[in-house]
């Protein structure tokens, strides 16, 4: 397809880009790796696995405890991850936890805020669209204090249906919401500023599950107005074993801790313990260094490419993806039309199934994820069981929806 | 023949768009259903018994080619069969039927028609569980 530049807006060359990630050096079943998977979790460029090799080989000693010079390095390294993620989302200092993953950062708000803050008559609001990281938390700790446990519903076009949120809320009190920035099966962007305002207006808490946001788009928790923020380094170009949870610094600072032993305490005596400063308050036991500092590489790559600039070629992309997907006979997509949703299409082809569709186009080289994508309260929404899920990022390129195309083509061909 | 050609080859392809032994008994002798976690697909035996023989056998299912193809598949190797035998039936003969290569993910898809089955002999005629499918605790042995 030919596209002509109408803007001024600085572009992205993903081909440019493709070069910084080794992965994409071999063939897969003899065909170049064409990866539609990133919204699962994405690639990582040559930038962020140096970085991580060279903190190993030269800086690596634990954080926060040796007074060696290796001592110095790693915390210079691992306090400066964390100063380049508060600059990241534009947070004050101390608020930033690293965390194993998003799915960590909720369940530590869950546990730490919600066991404290939440009884009968109280009522937590969730969404249909929630991964389940950010949905069985809250159901499981509204169970085990007695709160009442919704979720806002979708309308057709998988968007949410804030016109339910008066009937929601004659169930009890609002004490809590918790919503995705952007829905991982579905791509709908969700009105976070417009909830988080709802709810503050009910004295309630607001939680933002930004995984699929993070590596996608610029993000700013003052200007989204939530109370938490939850992101993984993995989506982000970052390795595995590290996230992150934002959190207002009063609301860390009189929530109990959650997990207990080193590094989390000021002191210890047999009467009693008492905690460190947040964040490290939250961080017990020996953190994931290394990942915390190849974290810091992703974002530093992420920001020399431009958020925004990432932002452009996926909306490119998706609406590129949704035009070709349109002309497969038999294909249904689901979720908001491209304009209101990130690099995220999730379709079914009549006939065959998810798991069915996604070898038929591995075998030429195209990776894309079938199944519900920890969403089965949304898939029961869909009224469907699995989806296939076609996701981008900064390295996606136009000709490999076309593959796509082609092994959906050879998937209707062959279940015909 | 291509990696794709082996795997859907013509027989899973035909019991998967035209199962054998799919449907429901009216009156079954035991019953059990079981979902794979990771992809949803889903399988629901109904078994009827002649003494200790298998005398019919229906499922009901949806899911992948793999899963839905192979339990078709098993509902053709079971009949007639008694239940003491197909609770001891050993998953690679069913693998050798279904004659395809599959990765570690896709067994599971394979295999799921068989658990389900011999969690319906143990309910009905307290065949045991072998030890490899003692994760079908997982199926809440419905």
């Amino acid at each position: 397809m030919e596209r002509v530049a109408v803007t001024a807006q600085p572009g992205l060359d993903a081909r440019r880009l493709r070069a910084d990630f080794p992965i994409f050096e071999q063939s897969i079943h003899g065909q170049p790796l064409a990866y539609l998977d990133s919204a699962n979790s994405s690639q990582k460029p040559r930038q962020v696995l140096e970085t991580m090799l060279r903190f190993y080989e030269t800086s690596y000693a634990n954080v926060h405890r040796a007074v060696y010079e290796l001592g110095v390095r790693s915390d210079a390294a691992y306090d400066g991850a964390r100063e380049k993620v508060r600059r990241f989302v534009n947070a004050d200092p101390g608020e930033i936890v690293f965390t194993r993953n998003a799915t960590e950062g909720l369940n530590l708000v869950a546990y730490a805020w919600g066991l404290d803050n939440l009884g009968p008559g109280d009522l937590v609001l969730v969404t249909e669209l929630e991964h389940h990281s950010n949905f069985v938390p809250w159901q499981y700790i509204a169970g085990r204090t007695g709160a009442e446990f919704a979720a806002i519903p979708i309308d057709e076009h998988g968007e949410l249906r804030l016109d339910a949120l008066d009937e929601l809320e004659s169930r009890g009190q609002v004490k809590l919401v918790a919503c995705g920035l952007v829905s991982n099966s579905l791509g709908t962007v969700n009105p976070v500023e417009h909830l988080a305002a709802w709810a503050h207006e009910r004295g309630a808490v607001m939680v933002v599950d930004a995984a699929q946001a993070a590596p996608h788009r610029p993000l700013d928790v003052q200007a989204l107005g939530c109370d938490f923020l939850a992101f993984t380094g993995h989506k982000m170009c970052g390795p595995s074993g590290i996230g992150v949870l934002w959190g207002r610094r009063e609301l860390l600072e009189r929530m109990s801790p959650f997990e207990l032993g080193g590094e989390m305490i000021r002191k210890v005596t047999v009467e009693r313990t008492t905690w460190n400063d947040v964040p490290h308050k939250f961080e017990a036991g020996t953190p994931p260094i290394a990942q915390a500092v190849g974290l810091g590489a992703a974002i530093d790559y992420l920001t020399e490419v431009g958020l925004e600039a990432v932002e452009r070629h996926e909306a490119e992309l998706t609406a590129y993806a949704w035009g070709r997907l349109s002309e497969v006979p038999g294909l249904t997509l689901y979720g908001p039309p491209p304009e209101r949703r990130a690099g995220i299409v999730s379709f079914n082809l009549d006939g065959v199934h998810p798991h069915d569709v996604a070898q038929v186009v591995d075998a030429g080289g195209v990776a894309v994820r079938a199944g519900h994508h920890c969403n089965q309260p949304l898939m029961t929404s869909l009224g469907v069981d699995a989806t296939t899920r076609a996701s981008f990022y900064l390295y996606t390129l136009p000709e490999e929806i076309d593959r796509l195309i082609e092994g959906l083509q050879r998937a209707r061909k062959l279940f015909s | 023949m291509s990696e794709l050609d082996s795997l859907y080859r013509e027989v899973i392809l035909d019991h998967y768009k035209n199962p054998r032994g799919h449907g429901v008994i009216a009156e079954p002798d035991a019953e059990a259903e079981g979902q794979n976690p990771l992809c949803g697909d889903e399988v629901s035996i109904a078994v009827e018994f002649e003494g200790d023989t298998i005398a019919d056998v229906k499922f009901q299912g949806r899911g992948c080619a793999i899963s839905q193809a192979a339990t078709s598949m098993l509902m053709d190797m079971v009949k007639g069969r008694t239940a003491g035998e197909v609770a001891s039936m050993s998953r690679d003969e069913l693998l050798e039927e279904v004659g395809i290569p599959l990765t570690p993910v896709r067994l599971k898809c394979a295999l799921l028609g068989l658990g389900v089955l011999k969690v319906a002999l143990h309910k009905g005629k307290g065949t045991p569980l072998p030890e490899e499918w003692a994760g079908l605790d997982e199926l809440e042995l419905k």
